[in-house]
């Protein structure tokens, strides 16, 4: 690992010709990026296309890559994974304050992330006692208590049920808003990027491809007029196409 | 014939038959229980396999089965425990016994522990313990007996160290099993958090690895007994193991049979012990034996 991931204390990301490499195949080649603070990215790509990879260069944890470049990330970064992984073996309310220091003040602040989450009264339960969606929020709350900078999400709720996605997306963009760390969120979800965004990029062949500013009033949905415009650009940059619907 | 033409009167068997109301639902009662669980738990259910031994025992004896110069009749055996008792021989030997076992399993839980946590936390540590322990593992912890002798005589350190060694085994391949076993998914997650060494393994090590621990130390409080019965046979001048031997030489079953009754009911009730501390521990589990 070549890349050293710097800190500042302007709260940018930046990142620079970034490349990652598994074994001889190459993931990201020459990656340029910047979020500015408390700006929501989506990432768009293929699978295998390096978002994950580019969420991991970021917070630090990209053992297995090889290649060079530099990083340039806050100090305080959070990650959301797909699962909600969470410590069976920690109720709720431990899984939220898990690593903080000063035990007291942090489980005031866990209390009140939890119910920021709308998890209040759940902070006794085992994890596998609450439902995929349910996790997912202790998980956000695990992550929103740390009050990031940066906050990483990687396919956050890629394992969800369509209605519980639309009302964690929500959550999610509410919580950013109240918050407002710098977001940078890996889907492969087109809608759900144009929903919550700020900004779309596309990766393509290891570098950030398609970079487009989503200029909508929030809190938007896709029957949002100019929403298809930007779910076609997408689409197009992704190299899919859609049938055109018959009027 | 009969019973064979009644047989042959029997519906054979095909499709199950229709359900009797008109909807074609089938009634569900109330209280459902998971179909391929092994259903709801008996109260007190662990002491009905001992008890149904016991009165199959009763019944033999009572009939006159079981010669009782070869196994005695229950109520001889609680009989002979009763006197020996009275004389204050039993309560002694079973003291000797239990400290010696829990003496041995204690030095062995730990030892097994420590050893696992070194093998399982570090390459070095795996490198140098868990080659040696698998070789440990082949050899019978009895087979070091002979050696055990000539080094540490026949003195309560062979029993203890005996008893440790033959402990030591499944604890370590247990915990360390445990260990390795833990989702590389949570180690990434104490890394992203950011939890320093000591944090991470009170976290996410011990209690990730307990469920293991767990099985290792079942195992090594029945192998503590397994190990104590034998090395109270081979040189010992006091325990519930000597007090077997010296019956055997005098031809009392009776008492043969109340030191095996001690070894069982011991045995019996400090795995109950590690049951009840396991459901404590592992509350958050959730199990088909749950």
């Amino acid at each position: 690992m070549a890349a050293d991931a710097g800190q500042l204390t302007s709260g940018f990301v930046r990142v620079s010709g970034l490349d990652r490499r598994f074994d001889s195949r190459a993931v990201l080649d020459g990656l340029d990026l910047m979020i500015a603070p408390g700006e929501f990215v989506a990432l768009l790509g293929h699978s295998g296309s390096g978002k994950s990879t580019l969420l991991r260069a970021l917070a630090g944890i990209d053992y297995a890559a090889s290649g060079g470049g530099t990083v340039e990330a806050p100090a305080a970064v959070s990650m959301v994974f797909q699962d909600s992984r969470l410590l069976p073996w920690l109720r709720v309310l431990d899984n939220v304050v898990l690593g903080l220091s000063g035990r007291s003040a942090a489980v005031a602040r866990g209390r009140e992330a939890l119910a920021e989450v709308g998890l209040a009264g759940r902070e006794r339960a085992w994890p596998n006692q609450l439902s995929g969606g349910e996790q997912q929020r202790a998980s956000l709350a695990r992550s929103l208590v740390r009050e990031p900078q940066l906050l990483l999400a990687d396919e956050p709720f890629g394992a969800l049920d369509a209605l519980t996605r639309i009302k964690m997306q929500r959550l999610l963009r509410d919580l950013c808003d109240r918050h407002r760390p710098a977001v940078l969120l890996v889907t492969h979800d087109v809608d759900e990027a144009v929903v919550l965004a700020d900004r779309v990029i596309v990766l393509h062949d290891g570098r950030a491809g398609l970079d487009l500013d989503v200029d909508l009033p929030q809190p938007r949905s896709p029957r949002n007029a100019g929403f298809q415009t930007y779910r076609e650009r997408l689409l197009g940059a992704l190299g899919v196409t859609e049938p055109t619907e018959e009027k | 014939m009969t019973i064979s033409q009644s047989r042959l009167r029997q519906p054979r068997p095909g499709p199950p038959p229709a359900p009797e109301n008109a909807s074609g639902l089938s009634p569900r009662s109330a209280a459902r229980r998971r179909r391929l669980g092994p259903g709801k738990r008996i109260p007190y259910g662990r002491v009905l396999g001992p008890v149904l031994i016991l009165a199959v025992w009763s019944a033999a004896s009572a009939t006159g089965v079981l010669d009782p110069r070869l196994v005695s009749a229950p109520w001889t055996v609680i009989d002979e425990a009763y006197q020996l008792t009275r004389q204050g021989e039993l309560q002694s030997d079973f003291l000797i016994s239990a400290q010696r076992a829990l003496t041995g399993l204690g030095i062995g839980v730990v030892v097994g522990t420590v050893l696992a946590v070194a093998a399982g936390l570090s390459r070095v540590g795996d490198a140098v313990v868990d080659g040696a322990m698998q070789v440990k593992r082949a050899i019978p912890a009895l087979a070091l007996i002979p050696l055990m002798i000539l080094w540490l005589g026949i003195g309560e350190e062979m029993k203890i160290v005996t008893i440790a060694l033959f402990v030591l085994v499944p604890v370590y391949i247990n915990t360390y099993a445990g260990l390795v076993g833990i989702d590389s998914r949570y180690v990434e997650l104490a890394e992203v958090i950011g939890l320093n060494r000591w944090q991470f393994i009170r976290k996410v090590v011990v209690p990730g690895a307990l469920p293991g621990w767990f099985t290792g130390l079942r195992l090594g409080v029945t192998g503590s007994w397994l190990a104590l019965i034998v090395v109270e046979q081979i040189n010992a001048t006091s325990g519930i193991g000597y007090m077997m031997f010296q019956a055997q030489e005098n031809g009392q079953t009776d008492v043969i049979l109340v030191g095996l009754l001690v070894y069982g009911l011991f045995g019996f009730v400090t795995d109950a012990v590690v049951r009840l501390l396991e459901r404590r521990a592992l509350s958050w589990r959730q199990t088909l034996g749950s």
